[in-house]
């Protein structure tokens, strides 16, 4: 998921609540939207700017490992099409940072927090992007994941973040197809292109589980987000959901899941699986992993290098404001 | 610190004659830009064939603590609606 470890705030018992937090759960039981300017906890507006932030941020930062693959995709319909996909990942921040702002914080604030490491993004996009079939394996794996826990986030209790996700959720599934897609070329091809696909499938599948969040034993968070309805699945749910739905997708392909242990088990219809590494996904999480400091780097060089021209705009719109006024002032 | 870009609201009439209706908003330097910027925005897949933007700030909402007295009075008014009158399967369709 494109959030993981939201620190949630103020777990509480329905008698240690104010009346005012009574009535407001329970508008959320009764599946109310809650709307910005009304009355909401003080620990639900800041966890959901935590949130909706992280998710954000991630849209845009995912934007870094496929722009790397814009100038070499193979064909130009491919780069066509990878440019689009890449826009959409822009519009969906932007959606979401709009969302955001809703509950009181401002853009810059937003993008402060990013770029002084004190908000985070999903860890998926601290992996290097080595080589076409990571396309695919992105647009499949990386997006499909995001999908399963966006297509439950549009029930959500918040309604500018509810409407911000279907909105994504329409767009987003052009993603996931046309990373299956890339993987079907690749796995039709020759010998060398589809082993191309089976290195980003074993490279991109355990950060793919990682997306998720810690396990639920291990996830401390989740009981007050979940009565919030800011969280609509436990994480150990959506990875299970996420491995039933992709194994025969990958069978289809011909191409192995990188797990021994991969098995469908019977009892619960569903398959068992390896857990990924957790002290991977935290050291990814804390800063440490194979490309957090080029990411968070180019972030923030656009940010510096185009302060000039948000400024230049700024001034430009202000100078034909006082023109204008000038030109009514002189007409009255 | 250079000053953020102001919010602007955007609303957008899609194909089909209906109205305006509010899609979301955006940061933009002026109205022009706001338009420019909709339109990467909020039309990428033939959303619409019309744009508005307003600036946020000049949007005066209604205010949430104002909901029951002004929208309470309605609710008693069935009335208003066609279905409260009985007419007779005789008369036919009205």
């Amino acid at each position: 998921m494109y959030a993981q470890l939201v620190k949630s705030e103020g777990s509480k018992s329905r008698e240690d609540m104010t009346p005012e937090e009574i009535a407001f759960q329970d508008r959320i039981d009764r599946n109310e939207k809650i709307e910005p300017k009304e009355w909401m906890p003080e620990g639900y507006r800041k966890t959901l700017i935590r949130q909706i932030g992280q998710h954000a941020h991630s849209e845009i930062v995912g934007q870094l490992p496929e722009g790397n693959w814009i100038t070499r995709a193979p064909t130009l319909e491919r780069k066509a099409i990878l440019l689009a996909k890449v826009q959409d990942e822009a519009g969906h921040g932007l959606y979401l940072y709009c969302a955001a702002e809703t509950l009181g914080v401002s853009r810059d604030e937003l993008l402060e927090k990013l770029h002084s490491g004190n908000m985070k993004y999903s860890s998926i996009f601290n992996y290097p992007t080595l080589t076409w079939a990571d396309m695919g394996a992105v647009g499949w794996l990386v997006d499909g994941a995001a999908i399963m826990n966006q297509v439950p986030l549009q029930r959500t209790s918040y309604g500018p973040y509810s409407r911000a996700m279907i909105r994504i959720c329409k767009e987003e599934s052009f993603h996931q197809r046309q990373g299956y897609d890339i993987m079907m070329k690749m796995c039709a091809g020759t010998p060398e292109q589809k082993a191309m696909a089976q290195d980003a499938l074993n490279r991109f599948w355990y950060p793919a589980l990682m997306m998720f969040g810690p396990s639920d034993k291990d996830s401390v968070h989740s009981a007050q987000s979940m009565a919030w309805k800011i969280k609509m699945n436990t994480n150990d749910e959506l990875r299970q959901k996420f491995v039933d739905q992709t194994v025969p997708q990958a069978e289809y392909l011909g191409l192995t899941i990188p797990d021994p242990d991969l098995k469908w088990n019977e009892e619960k219809g569903g398959y068992d699986f390896s857990e990924p590494d957790w002290t991977e996904f935290f050291a990814v999480i804390a800063g440490n992993g194979p490309c957090n400091a080029e990411r968070l780097g180019a972030r923030v060089k656009a940010w510096e290098d185009g302060a000039w021209f948000r400024d230049g705009l700024m001034a430009h719109a202000a100078k034909a404001d006082e023109r204008a006024r000038a030109a009514r002032h002189a007409a009255e | 610190m250079s000053s953020e870009w102001p919010l602007w609201e955007i609303f957008i009439r899609g194909q089909h004659g209906l109205n305006h209706r509010h899609v979301g908003s955006l940061h933009a330097p002026d109205a022009e830009m706001a338009i420019r910027n909709a339109r990467d925005v909020y039309t990428r897949r033939n959303e619409g064939v019309s744009i508005w933007v307003v600036k946020a700030n000049d949007i005066t909402a209604s205010s949430p603590s104002e909901k029951g007295p002004l929208f309470d009075p309605s609710n008693s008014k069935v009335y208003r609606h066609p279905t409260f009158f009985d007419i007779p399967d005789e008369v036919g369709h009205m």
